[in-house]
């Protein structure tokens, strides 16, 4: 066990006086390796919620600059930082709020060459991404890899997310199959959305991450929540692990990674 | 069995108990905490919560200004 310092101890009392949680689950928090893809507005509640927690290593990937129209509702970036790389700019934000943390920013995208490497590294990925091919990627990734996983999306006034516990639990092929074709992603002007929801949504995964590393409670494993901003409704459901899933089910026929056709209008 | 000691004097809640509960987690099972505590606050909270999470208090003794509690782990 640690020796804490006074410091670390007020730092992380809220964490310890948990029953759940406690000494133990702290260290384990400490010697905790998450790794957040996309710094963007799932990514940034989560890599600030993870850091505060004393999570010992949180990778952070982000390919892409901060641009004034993230400001809306990407808390970590701030407006001093347009033009900076998202994953530097949250990277930065994350040590000032606790230099206990190991911060690794990657400023790229993932891709089927590299994502393999980089996700070895870490206990549990959160999906902050905003594409579907990023996330059926980081899906078949993680299933391959045996990582476990929060997917989780917004979209003008929704949210939905669950946590992916390889060849345990239902992953999102067992779920959608495949990413839909680009002409029936949401166009850009359909892509508005409600800033704070990427709070309510990016917080609920960085949850997951922590309940995940503490051993506290029950993951959303084959459990789909879901909720609409506009009525404040929440709701779950079930699903099942498909035995015909092209990834994880009896007879898969995805055995290696492949990069799927990008949408010409990416929501950011 | 050993026996360890903890002094949370200056201690404020929810430090008190967090400190305990510190000190708990490096004991194993069955082994015996010694704390010295005021009274007031920290007398009334940290053996009611050392209590709830399932630890044993095996007494509590006042010992100059203060008091001395005795938890074993559970
Ligand atoms: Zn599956």
């Amino acid at each position: 066990m640690r020796d804490y310092t006074e410091e670390q101890l007020e730092r992380y009392s809220r964490h310890i006086l948990l029953n759940d949680v406690g000494v133990e689950g702290q260290e384990r928090l400490l010697d905790g390796k998450v790794l957040i893809i996309g710094a963007g507005g799932l990514g940034s509640p989560a890599a600030l919620y993870l850091a505060a927690a004393g999570v010992g290593t949180i990778g952070i990937v982000d390919g892409d600059r901060v641009d004034i129209s993230n400001l809306q509702r990407q808390i970590a970036h701030f407006t001093k930082d347009v033009g900076v790389w998202k994953a530097d700019s949250a990277a930065e934000k994350m040590r000032a709020i606790n230099p206990d943390v190991n911060v690794i920013p990657y400023n790229k995208y993932l891709f089927a060459s590299n994502i393999k490497e980089i996700i070895g590294k870490y206990d549990f990925v959160i999906d902050g991404t905003d594409n579907f091919a990023a996330k059926f990627l980081i899906n078949d990734a993680c299933i391959l890899g045996n990582i476990p996983f929060s997917h989780g999306g917004i979209l003008r006034f929704d949210g939905q997310t669950f946590t992916i516990n390889p060849n345990e639990s239902a992953c999102l092929r067992c779920l959608f199959d495949k990413p839909p074709p680009p002409n029936l992603v949401p166009t850009c002007s359909e892509a508005g959305v409600l800033g704070a929801i990427a709070g309510m949504l990016g917080t609920i995964q960085a949850a997951e991450a922590l309940k995940f590393l503490t051993g506290a409670g029950e993951l959303l494993n084959n459990k789909l929540l879901t909720f609409n901003a506009l009525d404040m409704q929440f709701r779950t459901i079930t699903v099942n692990k498909n035995e015909n899933c092209p990834i994880c089910g009896h007879n898969p026929t995805i055995t290696e990674l492949v990069d799927a056709e990008q949408a010409v209008c990416d929501l950011k | 069995m050993t026996v360890e000691t903890l002094d949370i004097t200056k201690d404020h809640c929810p430090m008190t108990f967090v400190k305990a509960k510190l000190a708990l987690a490096k004991i194993s099972s069955g082994d015996v905490l010694e704390v010295t505590l005021s009274g007031g606050e920290p007398l009334e909270n940290v053996p009611k919560s050392a209590q709830e999470e399932g630890h044993k208090i095996i007494s509590i003794e006042e010992s100059g200004d203060n008091y001395l509690i005795k938890i074993a782990k559970k």
